[in-house]
């Protein structure tokens, strides 16, 4: 039993599952109609991009707080270059070699600094914020007329008119980090410099460039996520990317992704992406006020980061190390 | 016999303190030498010389017979000329399955770096049953590094070593806080070496177990290389009190039977 549900995705799943039939009782006219998913199918894409990414820094036991900002960063330098110069795939191009670069920079400040990620970031969270709203004078950009090109068909059209193929490429973007991080060497390397950095060493894994890899990549998912966001809503604002910041990280660790590091579930992440979201949608459907939602949230976190924590290693639960003390849970 | 590693006129100071005086030592082919000393004797030193963690003050290096330059002497050269170093806490990642750690830093890939899972799996279970011995049961390729005791961990990181063709396996202090039956597991992985061909640098503090197990022992004081027999020579009483004169030495040096 303990095994199954040790497999990649498969409590976080079963969760998701819960919380649909849930919301199927509670809010039956909306969640027994097909187009509530065809809205979460068009409005997950951008945060679970960015969320595979947070996935492997937190395997490596590391944390990226930036990504807001590099969303922005990506977002406005594609509407920018849309507008101005009527670019669309070289725009894409662009913008994620902006956002690839971000990540470089953040790899070499985390690496050569050795300030730890969770604070440096957090300081290149604001930095690149900055940045944005310096060089874009703090304006807000509506690029209706993306609706028209081949880039939107391509990326964020409606198959059949009612199918966004977003989620498609959200999809294959998932498969190829869950084959990154459970089949490529990179992966391999992040899960060992996560379990112990020090052994990685010994090991002759170079821990520098591995992290300064792993920052870089973030920074690329970051931007493609800002990217999707942009194309979905036509517009470029400087805050566009601040909503997610704490879902998005939620989710990581509401898929399984160890607290800790060195292990991590991508098809994990993908549910619990959806499970943030749709929680959001179902509590307001289910006549609950908006503002209820961040309470969830904060609630299904705390559940699932325990539960996981239990699944990985009971021991380390103060709780559990307490009753076992008085006689109980013993074979836990 | 053909020697593995020899160090001629090898010393190394950090900054104004001697840590390892001149020392010439030979570390033949299929030997297994016991290495003894305190805390602060030596041994570490000698150990990071060896294997290219830190470059000599003065001397030179042969590996099987050539020189090294010392410039460019690194772990990774170390270990592609087959040298190999289990330390005791830094050679496993406790979560990672043992498919994983056997080959940690160096999967078996193809040229996209995608790891050839399957191979990588036959071979840890073969490895376990012949070379390791492995007989616990449930334990299998897929079991993590953290429901292993220490004993049989060391065992996972001596197999490593075998496998990936070392001649020299340096093993720091294998047997520290490990309960009975689980020395006797290492010191049968140990075994296993000598019965490969191949040599090991045995890194002790217990006498007992270097003097069962040591074709050779070396002893350390302070930097300076004490006893360098061959293990027939040396009773493991006189080895015992040997050990005890050179605790007790204070600063005037008393007669010490130096290499025999």
């Amino acid at each position: 039993m303990k095994k199954i549900l040790n497999i990649d995705g498969v409590t976080v799943g079963i969760v998701f599952l819960a919380l649909i039939l849930v919301f199927m009782l509670t809010a039956p006219r909306v969640f027994l109609n097909f187009r509530i998913y065809m809205s979460f199918f068009a409005t997950v894409p951008p945060p679970l991009i960015i969320a595979l990414g947070i996935t492997l820094v937190a395997v490596a036991g590391e944390m990226d707080l930036s990504f807001p900002s590099t969303v922005a960063l990506s977002s406005y330098i594609f509407a920018y270059l849309f507008e101005n110069f009527q670019l669309s795939w070289l725009a894409f191009v662009i913008a994620i070699l902006a956002g690839a670069t971000v990540g470089f920079v953040n790899g070499l400040v985390i690496t050569m600094l050795g300030i730890p990620s969770l604070i440096a970031t957090l300081a290149l969270l604001f930095l690149w914020g900055g940045f944005v709203t310096i060089i874009s004078g703090g304006i807000q950009l509506a690029i209706p007329t993306i609706y028209e090109t081949p880039i939107h068909n391509f990326l964020v059209g409606r198959f059949e008119q009612f199918f966004p193929v977003q989620i498609l490429w959200a999809i294959l973007i998932s498969i190829v980090i869950w084959l990154l991080l459970n089949r490529h060497k990179f992966g391999e390397n992040l899960l060992f410099i996560g379990d112990n950095s020090e052994v990685a060493k010994m090991m002759g894994i170079n821990v520098i460039l591995e992290k300064i890899k792993l920052f870089t990549l973030s920074g690329i998912l970051s931007s493609v996520g800002g990217v999707f966001l942009t194309l979905e809503t036509t517009s470029y604002f400087s805050s566009q990317g601040m909503g997610y910041l704490l879902t998005v990280i939620a989710a990581v660790f509401i898929g399984g992704t160890s607290i800790f590091g060195g292990s991590g579930r991508v098809i994990g992440t993908v549910f619990a992406v959806f499970i943030v979201t749709v929680i959001e949608a179902g509590l307001v459907a289910s006549g609950i006020q908006g503002f209820w939602t961040r309470f969830f949230i904060g609630l299904v976190f705390i559940l699932a980061v325990s539960i996981n924590t239990l699944l990985e290693n009971p021991g380390k639960v103060p709780l559990v190390r307490f009753f076992r003390a008085k006689g109980f849970f013993q074979t836990l | 016999m053909n020697s593995i590693v020899e160090l001629k006129n090898v010393s190394k100071s950090y900054g104004p303190v001697l840590s390892l005086k001149p020392i010439n030592l030979k570390i033949g082919g299929n030997e297994i030498v016991g290495l003894i000393g305190d805390n602060g004797a030596g041994k570490s030193t000698l150990i990071k010389l060896i294997t290219g963690l830190e470059s000599p003050t003065l001397g030179e290096i042969f590996i099987k017979g050539k020189r090294i330059d010392l410039n460019q002497y690194s772990v990774k050269i170390s270990q592609q000329l087959g040298i190999e170093t289990v330390y005791q806490k830094l050679s496993l990642c406790e979560k990672q399955p043992l498919w994983r750690n056997f080959f940690a830093g160096r999967p078996i890939t193809n040229a996209f770096g995608l790891i050839n899972v399957k191979k990588q799996r036959k071979i840890t279970a073969e490895i376990m049953k012949s070379t390791i011995g492995f007989r616990s049961e449930g334990i299998n390729v897929d079991t993590q590094v953290s429901f292993l005791s220490g004993g049989e961990r060391q065992g996972v990181a001596i197999g490593r070593a075998m496998y990936f063709e070392s001649d020299l396996i340096i093993l720091d202090e294998p047997t520290v806080a490990l309960a009975i039956s689980e020395v006797e597991k290492v010191l049968r992985f140990v075994n296993n070496i000598k019965n490969k061909g191949k040599s090991c640098i045995f890194i002790e503090h217990n006498i007992h177990h270097v003097h069962e197990i040591s074709d050779r022992i070396i002893v350390l004081d302070r930097g300076e290389l004490v006893l360098n027999c061959q293990k027939q020579s040396i009773e493991i009483n006189d080895l015992i009190q040997l050990l005890k004169e050179l605790h007790f030495r204070k600063k005037n040096k008393t007669n010490l039977h130096k290499g025999i």
